[in-house]
């Protein structure tokens, strides 16, 4: 039976990339979880367009694709702001005062863990563990590690990072 | 790639060696601190002395004492500077050439490094880990030459099993039997899986040794795959270590272009391919059977065993799943013999095991030590004690599956039946220490939200018992909790230890019970006086 492949579904070129990943992984169904890293690598975060094309791409149930994408923790299914900032809530990094930095990050940002603030510049996640226990309490600014935080120098560094974007 | 080749590599590189390498840390954690700038500021103090000549200037994995860091050393005066700045970093130049340097001088012969004993972490901050050469220099993929081209994958094995090399995971089943079985087990295909999915909050070996020393691993998978008859292999890496992807995929291509991974390795018919696939945060995706559903492309829910990996892994075929740092240990053993391995450790756990030491010590880092010190002699003697003058409490092993050692056990010697038998696990090698300021109960409390959040949700018992322990444990630490919920929550860690389907949820109790053991007390304080005095009232607050 030929197999018809689904259309990109649009002409952003980061379509291109995406297909380049499941071609090389034969459109199987074990590429799926790549293939979801891709997207979200690409575009941000994982809309229902995005979930349904894999689904017809890769010839799985759109439930399994919807169900892997939110059985992970690392997938989002929201635009993240434009700065992220992630706050490791790892033992060491909790034993040190981690929750406290925390706080104050809320505190400052007004949002909670999970949240985007509503002018979409800042998204405030936490980690289960970056591994970078030795520096602990760590929180990571924009993909950058940074260590040894208090809850003021935690903000301090937030306040930098995006006044820097802006 | 032939023998041949492989020591022409050697030659060349021992050649282009300067009479002085200094020798950056880029490991995760120094990078944090700038660790990129430092070298360029170091190279750029280096060029305009005009000394390029004579000093080389390397990027290398992690040096261990990632606490103080960023760390840059000197080879061969073995000096070792610690807080490095990109500001002092041009200094150690200028040290080298006869002035002084501003940078803060470590030292080398502290108990920190001189009680270490260096086998999967002998390369780690010596070679760079970006560059194949270098591997090959310290005597990378020579093993693997001598395994393809002399040696029976059954004399593999049983080096293997002689040497005594039990899983580094944590559960410590013996690795040769592991591989046996695989070896004998039917099958079309089979299939040799890596373990990087260190998800244990408060662990960092297996970041730092895929960070430091990837080709280490990427041979003792080939070995492992040439003892089985596997030709297809996968490395399962957490998506929260990028450095370490990035350095693995490095490895893998430049592994792949020399010919040492691939087709025909070693002008053999063995034929091995490695690939890697990124995990998207889930801790339960550490279980082995969770991790190959979620290779698979499927959510990470394990399933129950038997079937075991070895007879039924991957799409059904044999698979050998061993973790990172059991990987790591192959070569020794396979270059130095099983002997040499089996004389390390203690009677039941041979060799050495690598341990992230962090928390309220003076000394963070990574440490590689003999099993069977004791674990006063690596929190006090290594890590130097609680910072602060503050007292050393208890030490947690194992994450979320283990427990906490109070100070009075503190002379066990650390193998894995004692730590088991002091109501721990040895676990992955995390070691978190803790000082009289912090709270137990709400440590058991932090370790239940982990597991109730990362809790698959496919057996019940785990499922809703990880919630019900945590609102026990939540009432107890915000002090309304009565007598009745610590028995309670007691029943329940029972329950939930014996009945759940995988390791995450039979494990889930352990932080409580450990807990409970050692520091009672403080669950006792925590109590609500008001509700104990009245009686039973506890009880009637439950039926209304």
């Amino acid at each position: 039976m030929k197999v018809i492949k689904p259309p990109l579904p649009s002409e952003d070129k980061r379509w291109k990339i995406v297909d380049a990943k499941m071609r090389r992984l034969g459109y199987a169904g074990h590429a799926l979880i790549e293939t979801l890293h891709t997207v979200q690598e690409s575009f941000g975060y994982l809309d229902k367009e995005a979930l349904s094309f894999i689904a017809r791409a890769l010839r799985v149930p759109p439930s399994r694709v919807y169900g892997v994408a939110t059985f992970y923790n690392f997938f989002s299914l929201k635009p993240q702001g434009v700065h992220t900032c992630v706050v490791c809530l790892g033992t060491a990094c909790y034993v040190k005062g981690a929750s406290q930095v925390l706080a104050a990050i809320e505190l400052y940002s007004g949002i909670k863990s999970g949240e985007t603030t509503s002018d979409k510049q800042l998204s405030l996640l936490t980690a289960r563990c970056i591994g970078a226990c030795a520096i602990g309490p760590a929180v990571v600014y924009d993909g950058i590690v940074a260590g040894h935080r208090t809850p003021d120098n935690a903000v301090e560094k937030l306040e930098g990072v995006i006044g820097d974007g802006a | 790639m032939v023998l041949e080749q492989l020591i022409a590599i050697t030659e060349k590189e021992k050649k282009a060696r300067k009479e002085i390498c200094i020798r950056c840390c880029m490991a995760a954690g120094c990078m944090s601190s700038r660790g990129a700038e430092i070298k360029e500021s170091i190279e750029k103090a280096v060029s305009e002395k005009g000394l390029q000549n004579r000093i080389e200037v390397r990027r290398v994995g992690c040096m261990g004492s990632c606490g103080q860091g960023p760390m840059v050393g000197i080879e061969p005066a073995g000096l070792l500077y610690q807080h490095v700045t990109p500001e002092n970093a041009a200094s150690i130049v200028e040290g080298l050439s006869g002035g002084s340097a501003e940078a803060e001088l470590g030292d080398p012969k502290h108990p920190f490094f001189s009680r270490q004993k260096l086998i999967v972490c002998a390369n780690s901050g010596r070679i760079d880990p970006e560059r194949i050469e270098d591997s090959i220099e310290a005597g990378g993929y020579l093993t693997l030459q001598h395994v393809v081209s002399e040696l029976q994958p059954s004399q593999v094995i049983d080096a293997v099993l002689k040497s005594g090399l039990r899983g580094r995971g944590g559960a410590g089943y013996p690795t040769g039997l592991k591989w046996g079985t695989v070896a004998k087990s039917p099958g079309t295909r089979k299939f040799v899986v890596c373990n990087g999915d260190e998800g244990d909050p408060g662990a960092f070996m297996d970041r730092s040794v895929l960070e430091s020393d990837p080709h280490r691993v990427l041979e003792g998978m080939a070995i492992a795959g040439y003892a089985v008859g596997a030709d297809q292999a996968f490395i399962y890496v957490r998506a929260e270590y990028p450095l370490a992807v990035s350095r693995l995929q490095t490895a893998i291509r430049q592994a792949k272009h020399h010919g040492l991974l691939g087709n025909g390795i070693f002008e053999s018919t063995f034929n091995f391919n490695v690939e890697l696939r990124i995990g998207a945060g889930a801790f339960v995706c550490g279980e082995e059977t969770a991790l190959m559903a979620s290779i698979e492309g499927r959510r990470g829910q394990p399933h129950p065993r038997p079937p075991f990996p070895a007879e039924s892994g991957l799409w059904g075929f044999p698979t050998l799943i061993n973790n990172v740092e059991t990987y790591a240990n192959i070569v020794p053993i396979v270059k130095k013999g099983p002997d040499w391995f089996a004389s390390l450790g203690t009677e039941k756990s041979k060799g050495t095991k690598v341990f992230s030491l962090t928390g309220k010590v003076r000394n963070n880092g990574l440490i590689e030590v003999p099993i069977g010190i004791t674990i006063r002699e690596i929190v006090e003697d290594l890590g130097g004690g609680a910072p602060d003058g503050a007292k050393v409490k208890a030490v947690q092993t194992g994450g979320p599956s283990g427990g906490c050692i109070p100070v009075e056990h503190f002379d066990t010697p650390v193998d894995y039946e004692s730590l088991v038998g002091l109501g721990s696990i040895m676990g992955s090698g995390g070691m978190v220490v803790m000082d009289e300021h912090t709270n137990m109960v709400d440590v058991a409390r932090f370790y239940m939200q982990f597991c109730m959040e990362e809790s698959c949700g496919k057996c019940i018992p785990c499922r809703a018992g990880t919630v019900q322990m945590y609102e026990l444990l939540t009432k107890i630490v915000e002090r309304r909790g009565t007598r009745n919920d610590l028995e309670q929550l007691e029943e329940l860690c029972d329950l939930v230890k014996h009945t759940s389907l995988c390791g995450l949820g039979q494990t889930a109790p352990n932080p409580v019970l450990s807990t409970l053991r050692y520091f009672r007390n403080e669950y006792l304080e925590l109590l609500n006086k008001e509700v104990q005095e009245s009686g039973s009232s506890g009880v009637q607050e439950q039926k209304t």
